[in-house]
């Protein structure tokens, strides 16, 4: 459970972030206000960025999950950010370098634009992969480098 | 004519040489690869190239139902397994909001420490194999055997286990097992003074290491850096301490930290030194889990099915590489709809362009191993 004074002190920083009092998560509507807003909360002392998290949500939406924790007095928050596909991320990554790798992961695997980000390229996937396999649409590529992909794996077994 | 030169070197053309490590290559401890470049011997720039492990764990988790994402678990981190199973059970634990029995607690925390034993004696071995020394290999996996052993015992299988499952853990353990692991600690406790004299106090071996890759507090917070490596740095940050999962707060030990005994705090020598002390330190753990260990049933809190209500779940994890992050949301069903991993290792890789800056090749690899990266857990 999260300290009262600090949910209102992150709730004034702006308008667009809701609290959730089941699930203890800040939600943000306005994404292109995200960079401002991680500015003020690292701020308060959030200075561990611990995890990215993207996450597709099947209406033609997807979402990132931020877990923050402060070293300081170990509280955890957790901001989540719904957008629609096309839409672009400020990228977090001038404030917290572990974003540099998760950003980039969560461009590959989700296929999320991130705007700022000074190395934006895939990570664990080789550079020429097409499609974003974490997408709850993504089909699999009949060839790759010319070679043909089997999906029906029933005879291997 | 003194003063002028007899070469005139103003006019050389140079340019960086770029260097390519891995992806096969002993130093690397995996498929991960490093494009170097250099300026002579001396690195200006690395970039890091992974995904060559890459087995689409979380893809794969969307399609299993919850019992069957254990096993992937397992081969994240092969030498730490046990923590990734025991790492991804509390997550959906917290998820159902289970009520652990007594006895399990217990089983865990000491499969838990054995393994961290196992896999930081792992790394004494082969950061001394990565410094040109060949001795400490031989003897940490002669050390690493014995604990392989005593898991083979307990679970049948020798790296992957599959022991602990969301709510208790696979099966009771053994007759004899509490007995023999007291006897291994009984042996190697004693021995830990000759890694101490093989390889802490040995003079190439802290001219190798000492003020070599410092990482500086704030910086190795700001990139996520954890674990052993981030204790180095001065930090005295485990989740064992500061948010006490399993029976941790029951338990007295210690967390070491760097303090910069032989060079400056958070230097690679730091890093083996924190990594050794912590062997010491699950012994103490060990040893007071092994002789209050309560009776009980394991299997009481098992669910016949796992079907968590809708929401998410952030649950972190303390494992001998670092801080593991379980992301899991879940549809009401029981196949979760989204399974994210933090890999601790992953977040400590990153650093690796920065500390390697302006150090030699052969520091490189000195930098490299003392960040104990495991590239399963790092690819998924």
């Amino acid at each position: 459970m999260l300290d009262k004074s600090l949910i209102d002190s992150i709730k004034s920083i702006s308008d667009s972030i809701s609290f959730d009092e089941e699930s203890q998560i800040f939600n943000i509507e306005k994404v292109d206000e995200w960079l401002e807003i991680s500015t003020k909360v690292k701020e308060l002392g959030f200075d561990y960025l611990m995890c990215i998290t993207s996450i597709d949500l099947e209406d033609g939406n997807l979402s990132l999950a931020y877990n923050l924790n402060s070293t300081g007095s170990q509280a955890s928050l957790e901001f989540n950010l719904i957008f629609s596909a096309d839409a672009e991320v400020p990228s977090v990554e001038s404030l917290w370098k572990t974003a540099d790798w998760h950003e980039r992961e969560a461009y590959d695997m989700m296929g999320i634009k991130f705007s700022g980000h000074p190395d934006m390229k895939r990570i664990l996937l080789p550079h020429d992969w097409e499609g974003h396999p974490l997408k709850k649409d993504y089909e699999v590529a009949d060839y790759y480098h010319g070679m043909y992909v089997p999906k029906d794996k029933t005879s291997w077994e | 004519m003194s003063d002028s030169k007899l070469i005139d070197n103003s006019n050389i053309h140079t340019e960086d040489m770029v260097l390519n490590m891995g992806p096969q290559h002993p130093s690397t401890h995996g498929v991960l690869r490093l494009k170097i470049h250099t300026d002579g011997e001396v690195v200006s720039k690395i970039e890091p190239i992974i995904g060559y492990l890459h087995r689409c764990f979380e893809k794969h988790s969307e399609n299993l139902t919850y019992e069957q994402v254990i096993p992937f678990t397992d081969r994240c981190d092969y030498l730490s397994s046990m923590h990734m199973t025991h790492a991804y059970s509390m997550a959906v634990e917290k998820m159902l909001d289970l009520e652990i029995p007594e006895r399990v607690e217990y089983i865990r925390v000491i499969t838990a420490e054995l393994q961290r034993i196992a896999s930081h004696v792992f790394f004494i071995g082969v950061f001394g194999l990565d410094l040109g020394a060949i001795t400490p290999v031989t003897w940490m996996f002669k050390d690493r055997e014995r604990i392989i052993d005593l898991f083979e015992m307990l679970t049948g299988a020798r790296l992957l286990y599959n022991y602990v499952w969301p709510g208790g853990v696979s099966h009771d353990i053994p007759e004899k097992f509490v007995q023999r692991t007291k006897e291994f600690l009984d042996e190697f406790e004693p021995k830990l003074v000759e890694i101490d004299q093989l390889l802490s106090t040995n003079k190439i071996f802290i001219e190798r290491t000492a003020d070599v890759g410092v990482l500086d507090k704030d910086i190795a917070i700001n990139y996520g850096v954890s674990g052993p490596t981030l204790r180095a740095s001065g930090v005295d940050f485990d989740l064992r301490k500061k948010e006490p999962y399993s029976i941790y707060d029951k338990l007295d030990f210690e967390v070491p930290v760097g303090k910069g005994d032989m060079g400056t705090v958070g230097d690679s020598w730091d890093r083996y030194n924190v990594r050794y002390l912590e062997i010491k330190e699950s012994i103490k753990i060990l040893r007071q889990c092994l002789d209050s260990i309560p009776e009980g049933d394991v299997h009481e809190a098992l669910p016949r099915k796992i079907r968590p209500k809708k929401g998410t779940i952030y649950s972190r994890y303390e494992s001998s590489r670092g801080d593991v992050g379980f992301y899991i949301k879940s549809d009401g069903k029981n196949i979760p709809s989204r399974v994210k991993m933090r890999s601790p290792a992953f977040s400590n890789l990153c650093i690796l362009p920065y500390l390697s800056e302006g150090w030699m090749i052969s520091d490189v690899i000195t930098i490299l191993g003392s960040l104990d990266i495991v590239l399963g857990e790092i690819d998924r």
